[in-house]
């Protein structure tokens, strides 16, 4: 099939960038980024400049490929992200429109590749239980009800590719940010840290530049993990309580 | 403040100040709904000028107004700094247009439907609140009833400025953007509380919606029926 | 030189526990001077770093992707062995030891699996009070599953996403220690070289991806965390970036290569479907336990596979090993499925591949289940599947989503079809007991090293081992080495070794952007995957093994004649990180197949056809070949063979049999 490229390309962060416009021969059982390794092989043989993108595993894990496509964060379908998508999913002749994530928070490395260390810095800031190694007792010593598992387990599927941030408007993080406080707060394991947790969290979410959540559901909608809304609501609840217990 | 300065430093902090001014807002909206109701009883305005009266009259709700200007003042205020703060949170936008895919388009206008409301509200102040409040005493005209009871003519008033038909467009382009405010902003405040249940949340939603059709449309139904004289 | 496995004395139970108490300490305010360098940030790494620092170590870690939690220890689906017994099915750390040395055909050390098996067991503990979410049984326990080779259930899961929940556990506790300021984390960096002071590893140079820099870092000691090298036959369950240049940079400054050909080809991927095709997707083996593996007994089958009937099915595992049917372990069941299709009564559009069908358990087994507790009498054959499909769907819901996603084809409704592809490498740096490599003060963990596995792999076994290295056995083996540095003062990273090193680095690299010939990076790599594949991969001889070694010398030798790098070196630029890559599978390559044809036998995943029973099965030769092959890098690609002899005193060797 052939397929028109309307490609975001960007030398650095502080260079302006633009879009660019190519041809690709595809086929439709290609994933859209071997669709991209096609695009630059080509680019290689004439000579010029490949796309970079980010990716690594190829099988939807990682959270490290991070395109938007046609205006959504992974692509068209639901519950999958930009390795994963296949290019059954578009038509001959389609024109395809390639950003990268787009926040202030998440800045621009080169063409489709941003920097999200930002999320590193949310989960050093409390994301964690805080057991030394040795400290465990036996695993059966805690005892958690299966369906309090099945919940936590949901959250923490969250792969931190950062598609929740460039599908808000508002380039908000609550999603990634309610998920782990969603995790960590249901488990007893982590009782001890649960109020100190979410209050640092938030400030560092907050300090990274991320906007406010007002709640659109876009970044549920979007997230290839299909992480539901209802973490943010645990995120407010929380940090509500924390903060009214004077954390 | 010490503890409550989150609610002016925080993004949840903020995002609090939005939802619980909201519910308040709400609150007002229902009260003031029941009251417009009762022009539509079509008994020549006496039981809405009645009405009318007693809120002027109680001090609870004397109190309570001040309050709700509070509240208005903090939600505008608020509103208009996470809109303009949000806005600039991702310097770069998107050449791909999503369209709805993602979110409903009135989720994502919060603030311009929101600008709406604001100006609605000032032209509707002028022509209710500040003549009942602010001008000589009996500006409005007085009426007297069968029962012997004298008091404020709003209804009348209400008959004058719903003989503009712009004045009527506009309060229904106002109540317009009322319904789809509160279509997002009823269940967004619960969300914000932290509301997560099963069978709660749901429940959140149906009586959200239902809301914020039912109480504009009563709201939008009344300078119309005025305006072609079907109450008088 | 000798190797010096450095197993400590006594019966093979207390060797761990002897070592551990006696093993040299570090006081906590020397610790506090020392400086480890971690390289790789995946299940190993990560669980060193964060608990050396722990500690009271200074760490620097490093990784190549934009975050430590993107290793690719995250892809790890089915889940990870403890001989915990919560099932009380007879498991005991003996059992977990006896099953590891045979499920890798008695070519691995007994003193490391033993004190594997040992630690298993602390593993679930650390994870379980990191808040990772394991499946649990209604009351509130642990659940489990089995895996091939074993006859118990001791896999412990979090769904299909193991290797995911357990990295992030190890990597929050990573970040624990990165917000307290004792690890500092470099990701977008990849190691190009070890640096070595009077014959000590002493630090490394490293290259940040995003400016292209090249950056000296000091050490008391440098840990290789790095993976396995799967990626040199270019089509893997590997993460595209997966690469061996960390562990070859170490080979070529004098640590020895173990056993390189030791490869494990995993019986359950998604098939090839095309040229283009970057990466193999695996299917976790956790769907053996209740997929079924058959193919038409029919050559050329054409009918659909619902419309062939139950008695011209071919159940070849069950068939051939009834004991342990479609939980033979991994080499076994690739093999077979090798075989079923070399002979012609392979499936789909390319007849590579068998059908792996989950209708019959998802009828009899969770579909009968299931009626009795909702109390329905006499159900349809179509009320259980549809029961059935509920269950499996709670069971393996995101791998049959995922394998619906990329072969448009319902394995709800439809067996899967699968083929085998390559996993993991069982090969990897030589290291003692104390994962030390013959370099001192360099290390090698999980993947990287030649591990605990010997010529095969069980499943759920690689995240136990990446996770012992890191948590439990460096932890006590690393203070055995630093305990005799706290008089190294940090060195200058001027000193000329330093110097030395950046200059090697930056003359190979300007070696390679100055070829601009006419090839891509990608299609050495795609020519070179095709070469091992054929003759390096599932069945080796000897005649194919000379052949490819020809094959990979005049690859290489083109490579540095013609390919083509764009860009430049002060930016990032993705081609150029793989080009430094491909450049050490095209050395590295070279040297499995001398490895290969080295081992005249067969043995777990090493399948030389010339060394095969009559029915078909490998034929060990523990007269020869009871060793482990060490490699020296000699100059220009030429390689010194050592072996180190295996004993076994605890358990008797005899021919692997799951019949």
């Amino acid at each position: 099939m052939n397929i028109n490229l309307k490609v975001w390309r960007q030398r650095n962060q502080n260079s302006e960038g633009r879009f660019e416009e190519y041809k690709v021969q595809a086929s439709p059982d290609m994933s859209f980024l071997e669709m991209f390794d096609v695009l630059n092989e080509q680019l290689i043989e004439d000579g010029k400049d490949p796309v970079a993108f980010d990716h690594d595993c190829r099988e939807g894990i990682c959270g490290m490929c991070s395109m938007v496509i046609n205006g959504r964060p992974h692509g068209p379908k639901q519950g999958v992200t930009t390795c994963q998508l296949h290019m059954r999913s578009f038509s001959e002749g389609d024109t395809i429109v390639v950003e990268p994530w787009r926040a202030n928070a998440f800045p621009v490395i080169k063409d489709l590749s941003v920097n999200r260390g930002a999320f590193d810095r949310i989960i050093a800031s409390g994301g964690y239980v805080s057991v030394n190694t040795g400290n465990a007792v036996d695993a059966n010593s805690i005892l958690i009800p299966k369906e309090v598992a099945d919940e936590a387990f949901e959250a923490a599927t969250c792969i931190g590719c950062g598609a929740c941030v460039s599908a808000c408007k508002n380039a908000s993080a609550m999603l990634f940010v309610g998920a782990k406080v969603t995790q960590l707060s249901m488990l007893p394991q982590g009782q001890p840290e649960r109020q100190a947790r979410v209050v640092a969290m938030v400030n560092q979410m907050d300090a990274e530049g991320f906007g406010a959540c007002t709640n659109t559901g876009a970044c549920a909608a979007e997230c290839p993990k299909q992480i539901p809304l209802s973490v943010i609501a645990n995120l407010n609840r929380e940090y509500y309580k924390a903060k009214l217990n004077g954390k | 403040m010490g503890v409550l300065s989150f609610l002016f430093s925080s993004s949840l902090g903020r995002k609090l100040v939005m939802a619980v001014t909201g519910i308040a807002l709400i609150a007002f909206l229902l009260v003031h709904c029941l009251i417009n109701a009762m022009v539509l009883l079509n008994d020549g305005g006496q039981t809405f000028n009645e009405a009318a009266r007693f809120m002027a009259e109680n001090p609870f709700i004397r109190i309570s107004e001040i309050l709700l200007f509070v509240g208005f003042l903090l939600h505008i205020a608020q509103g208009l700094y996470l809109t303009f703060d949000n806005r600039k949170r991702r310097a770069a936008k998107y050449t791909g247009n999503p369209g709805n895919a993602n979110s409903k388009w009135y989720s994502r206008s919060m603030g311009f439907l929101g600008t709406i409301i604001l100006i609605f509200l000032v032209l509707h102040l002028k022509h209710f609140w500040v003549v009942s409040r602010f001008h000589a005493p009996h500006a409005l005209g007085e009426i007297t009833y069968a029962n012997g009871d004298t008091m404020e003519n709003l209804f009348l008033e209400m008959a004058s400025v719903f003989t503009n038909p712009i004045a009527v467009v506009i309060y229904v382009l106002g109540c317009f953007s009322l319904a789809y405010h509160l279509l997002h902003g009823f269940s967004s405040a619960f969300q914000t509380f932290g509301v997560n249940h099963k069978s709660y949340t749901p429940i959140i939603a149906s009586v959200g919606a239902a809301f914020s059709i039912i109480v504009p449309l009563i709201f939008a139904i009344i300078p119309v029926v005025m305006h072609f004289g079907i109450i008088k | 030189m000798k190797l010096e496995s450095k197993i400590p004395q006594g019966s093979v139970d207390t060797k761990w526990t002897q070592y551990k108490s006696s093993v040299s300490l570090v006081n906590p305010a020397n610790k506090r001077s020392l400086h480890v360098i971690v390289v790789g940030t995946g299940l190993a790494g990560a669980s060193a770093a964060a608990t050396l620092a722990e500690m009271g170590y200074k760490v620097s870690a490093f990784c190549f992707q934009d975050s430590p939690r993107r290793a690719h220890s995250i892809a790890a689906q089915g889940g990870i062995n403890a001989a915990k017994n919560y099932q009380n099915d007879g498991d005991s750390v003996y059992r977990l030891f006896y099953d590891t040395i045979k499920g890798g055909d008695y070519r691995a050390r007994e003193a490391n699996v033993h004190r594997l098996a040992e630690v298993s067991t602390n593993i679930i503990d650390q994870c379980v009070a990191q808040g990772v979410p394991f499946a649990r049984e209604y009351g509130g326990t642990l659940s489990n599953r089995s895996f091939g080779g074993t006859q118990v259930q001791r896999t412990f899961y979090a769904a299909g996403q193991t290797g995911q929940q357990l990295l992030l556990g190890a990597y929050s506790a990573l970040e624990r220690q990165v917000g307290l300021g004792n690890v500092t984390m470099y990701s977008r960096h990849e190691m190009v070289e070890v640096v070595k002071i009077d014959g000590k590893a002493r630090g490394i140079i490293a290259r940040d991806l995003v400016s292209g820099k090249l950056e000296r870092h000091f050490g008391h000691a440098v840990l290789l965390c790095t993976g396995g090298y799967g990626n040199v036959f270019y089509l893997s369950t590997n993460a595209m970036g997966s690469n061996v240049t960390a562990a070859w940079k170490a080979h070529r400054a004098g640590a020895f290569f173990g056993n390189p050909c030791f490869t494990q080809i995993h019986p359950t991927c998604i098939p090839v479907s095309g040229h283009y095709q970057s990466k193999l997707t695996l299917m976790s083996e956790s769907l053996r336990n209740d997929g079924r593996i058959w193919v038409p007994k029919k050559k050329d089958e054409t009918r659909q596979p619902n419309d062939i009937p139950e008695d011209e099915r071919d159940y070849y595992l069950e068939r051939r090993y009834p004991a342990f049917g479609n939980l033979v372990p991994r080499d076994i069941a690739s093999r077979a499925a090798k075989e079923r299709c070399d002979a012609g009564y392979g499936v789909g559009t390319t007849k590579m591949a068998v059908y792996l069908d989950f209708k019959y358990n998802m009828i009899n087994k969770y579909g009968r289940t299931e009626a009795s507790k909702r109390g329905i009498q006499n159900p349809s054959e179509d009320v259980l599947l549809e029961l059935g499909k509920e269950i499996a769907k709670e069971k393996y819901g995101n791998l049959f989503d995922m394998y619906k996603q990329i072969t448009a084809e319902d394995p709800y409704e439809v067996p899967m079809k699968i083929y085998p592809a390559v996993h993991y490498t069982m090969g990897g740096l030589w290291v003692d007991y104390e994962l030390q490599t013959t370099v001192p003060g360099l290390y090698a963990l999980g993947e990287a090293n030649f591990s605990d596995h010997g010529a095969n792999r069980l499943g759920a076994s690689a995240l136990m081992q990446g996770l012992a290295d890191g948590y439990f056995i460096i932890p006590y083996t690393l203070g055995s080495y630093l305990s005799k540095e706290i008089h190294t003062k940090p060195i200058s990273t001027d000193h000329e070794a330093f110097v030395e090193a950046e200059k090697k680095v930056s003359d190979r690299i300007n070696q390679l952007m100055g070829i601009q010939g006419k090839r891509t990076v990608e299609s050495y790599h795609r020519e070179l995957g095709l070469i091992m594949w054929d003759k390096c991969g599932m069945a080796r001889n000897e005649k194919g093994l000379k052949e490819a070694i020809d094959q990979i010398r005049a690859l290489r030798d083109d490579f540095y004649k013609n390919v083509r790098i764009p860009g430049s070196v002060d930016e990032f630029n993705p081609e150029l990180d793989k080009a430094g890559r491909v450049a050490d599978f095209l050395e590295l390559g070279e040297l499995m197949c001398w490895d290969a044809l080295n081992r005249n036998e067969s043995c777990g995943g090493h399948f030389r056809e010339e060394y095969q029973t009559e029915e078909g099965e490998a034929l060990r030769d523990d007269e020869n070949f009871k060793n482990v092959f060490a490699w020296e890098y000699k100059e220009n690609n030429q390689w010194e063979l050592h072996k180190e002899e295996l004993n076994y005193e605890n358990i008797k060797i005899q021919q692997r049999s799951y019949k």
